[in-house]
């Protein structure tokens, strides 16, 4: 092998590839402008008479329409194996991490590519877009369902927003200080040391070639 | 709720549950639920915690302000003329004042809207449409009426049995206070029984007419007679719900 002279810091690993740092960026883009329009529609008090309303609905309307398509076409199609693969490590937990995320990260932890946190994040954001674009879209067409469904539709939309909300600020706050995993986001890859501290399942996977979800 | 200590071997790989997949059912159900029942829930939100913190929460009490053109037309009180023509005996033009000295009606009920959002328990006050239309004088023939707004895009209409509807007002107070220019003030509809977009905002003239002309929000596809209770006819059935 050529890397033998390789020390673990300059040895680098692919965590995502490009189509997974396409499908994070555009679907927080979608984020982005979601969260922003949402604002002034729902403190309309305070923010009606600077923007004009009906702009701000369409283009919220519309990203919220297309806020699942960066990742479901990630994810078919024959380049979007990575993406598979990740999924199924989101949604396999073992007994420690369970408990890991029970206790705040008080009990120890071999972590897997990502941590309970992170997967627990992944999962929340995915549950969120269902639920998002199916109230959305019953507030849009209101007109197929009974008005109490409408007065529910709001409910929900409304307090998953405020959810969302906090669950994003909390992850840009993570990312910020964790410089290895928000670069690999950027750049799609961590350094072998990063990996043996913050991803050994994953290292020992990757070295191997064993596959320990499936 | 305690798990047994991992022993597994470190050459077998400890066992892996699909825990991504029930936390994404979960929260598909929670909101299943609460769109079941979100109502209820946000009824109790409001009756726990009154309007005022009740607005601050989320499913609170919100009013989410509307304009079709973008902008809000700015009429000051001294400049706000209601006019009221077509088939009338007497064609006038009233001012904020002309409407303040007529009997006042005033009232605490909740404004849909029809797109699902509903802010409980506002008070209204103002003039009931039935008086503006007696002052005037009705002429045979008439059978409804069209409704104008300062933003030049709203229209609305109603039927004269409509119109004759004790909590169909025009309203000048809403919330305690002047209506406000966001709500539609410095005057606006207040159609109770309906739904909110029934509700025209600066509300600038008002024609008396041999026919029913469909108003912006109907021409976009809502119903002429929208009834709070779902129902789409010239009558409602249950005159008791509003």
């Amino acid at each position: 092998m050529t890397l033998t002279q390789a020390t673990s810091e300059t040895v680098r690993m692919l965590r995502f590839d490009r189509v997974q740092r396409g499908a994070h960026w555009i679907t927080a883009a979608l984020f982005g402008v979601l969260i922003v329009t949402a604002i002034p529609l729902y403190f309309g008090s305070f923010f009606g008479l600077v923007w004009p309303r009906h702009l701000v609905v369409q283009i919220h309307l519309w990203s919220g329409v297309a806020l699942p398509v960066p990742i479901i076409v990630s994810l078919l199609g024959p380049w979007g194996a990575s993406m598979r693969r990740d999924v199924r490590r989101i949604n396999m937990w073992t007994r420690q991490e369970m408990r890991w995320l029970k206790t705040l990260g008080e009990t120890p932890l071999v972590a897997d590519k990502f941590n309970p946190g992170q997967k627990l994040n992944a999962i929340f954001i995915g549950a969120s877009i269902v639920i998002m674009l199916v109230t959305g879209s019953m507030l849009q067409w209101f007109r197929f369902f009974p008005v109490p469904w409408r007065e529910g539709a709001t409910f929900v939309h409304d307090v998953f927003a405020f959810a969302i909300f906090a669950v994003v600020i909390g992850h840009i706050a993570m990312a910020l200080t964790h410089r290895g995993a928000l670069r690999s986001i950027f750049t799609g890859w961590v350094s072998e040391s990063w990996a043996a501290k913050h991803a050994p399942v994953w290292l020992k996977e990757e070295k191997t070639g064993s596959d320990a979800i499936d | 709720m305690s798990f047994p200590r991992e022993v597994s071997p470190s050459s077998e790989p400890p066992k892996r549950i699909n825990v991504g997949r029930r936390v994404f059912l979960s929260l598909a159900a929670l909101g299943a639920v609460g769109v079941a029942f979100g109502a209820s829930i946000q009824n109790f939100i409001g009756n726990a915690f009154g309007s005022g913190l009740g607005g601050l929460l989320p499913g609170g009490d919100h009013f989410r302000i509307y304009s079709i053109t973008g902008t809000y037309p700015k009429v000051s009180r001294q400049n706000y003329r209601l006019k009221v023509s077509g088939l009338v005996h007497d064609a006038r033009t009233f001012t904020i004042e002309d409407l303040e000295a007529m009997p006042k009606t005033a009232f605490v009920k909740n404004f849909q809207c029809v797109t699902g959002w509903k802010v409980p328990d506002v008070h209204w006050e103002g003039v009931q449409l039935s008086h503006i239309l007696k002052v005037v004088g009705v002429k045979k023939g008439a059978v409804a009426l069209t409704f104008e707004s300062y933003d030049r895009a709203d229209s609305e209409s109603l039927t004269l049995d409509q119109a004759h509807l004790p909590d169909v007002i025009v309203a000048y107070r809403m919330l305690g206070a002047p209506v406000t220019t966001e709500h539609g003030g410095p005057v606006r509809l207040y159609v109770a029984p309906m739904f909110g977009y029934k509700s025209l905002k600066w509300l600038s003239a008002i024609h008396v007419v041999d026919q029913e002309v469909p108003g912006f929000w109907e021409q976009n596809g809502y119903p002429v007679n929208g009834w709070l209770d779902g129902t789409v006819g010239p009558k409602n059935p249950d005159p008791g719900l509003t």
